[in-house]
């Protein structure tokens, strides 16, 4: 399966200002309620968590539930108080992991 | 022939798109579990979503909430919620004052036309809550 995943940063960020950044990863979030075409129930496979850190400090998270769309986008907030490095995890059902990073570079 | 194959495709049909929707009492749990039995209050919160969707595999959300995200008078957790999916829960959002702003967004699955439900908690333990009633043309988990 690939594991791809992005994280947006705006372009220019200023310190102190507040951004929004979003963070999407390539995954199916089968939801575990559909049926295939012979009539089995197809299991659950989604991600459960996804856990945003700044300099190592949690800063953001999320549970995620099957209603949450394949290749789950989420967009937090966050407020920038200087240079920092920002990693993404992702984490869910069959072992799923995933860890992201994105340099935050403040004027 | 013809006939009989337009009938069991049809009631195949149905079977795959008709999911199992949450049960109220399941609705009522969910909502329990999230404010610690606080009640819920109207305002402060903005729900943003189409009001006429047409594909419920995707549906942009976003949920903004009036709040200073101080230490001291910030939004501790956001939650959406779904009446008639086949679970009420949709998602949680952990926020804290380093968050700056009470302001998120994703992309979501409706089941059917429904009143989709966004609650805020704040640090002090009160929830706000605001609703939004979305009609959707083409239900999510429609294909097998």
């Amino acid at each position: 399966m690939s594991q791809r995943a992005l994280i947006h940063l705006p372009a220019k960020v200023r310190r102190g200002e507040v951004i929004m950044v979003r963070a999407l990863v390539a995954h199916p979030m089968e939801t575990g309620h559909r049926v295939d075409s012979g009539g089995q129930r197809l299991p659950r496979d989604i991600i459960r968590r996804v856990e945003a850190r700044l300099d190592g400090e949690l800063v953001f998270a999320a549970d995620l539930h099957p209603a949450i769309a394949a290749n789950p986008y989420v967009v937090f907030p966050l407020r920038v108080t200087g240079d920092g490095m920002l990693t993404v995890d992702w984490s869910g059902d069959r072992g799923f992991a995933h860890r992201e990073r994105a340099e935050i570079v403040a004027t | 022939m013809n006939g009989r194959r337009t009938l069991l495709v049809a009631g195949l049909g149905s079977l795959l798109l008709q999911p199992a929707t949450a049960t109220p009492e399941a609705m009522r749990a969910a909502l329990a579990a999230f404010t610690g039995g606080a009640p819920l209050r109207d305002g402060k919160v903005t729900l943003e979503i189409a009001v006429l969707v047409e594909n419920g595999n995707t549906v942009p959300v976003s949920v903004r909430v009036a709040s200073p995200m101080s230490a001291a008078d910030h939004v501790r957790r956001i939650a959406l919620f779904t009446e008639r999916n086949p679970e009420p829960g949709v998602a949680v959002f952990h926020l804290g004052p380093h968050s700056g702003r009470a302001e998120v967004a994703t992309r979501m699955r409706l089941a059917t036309s429904q009143t989709v439900l966004a609650v805020a908690q704040m640090n002090d333990g009160s929830c706000w809550q605001a609703a939004l009633e979305v009609i959707v043309t083409l239900p999510a988990c429609a294909e097998s």
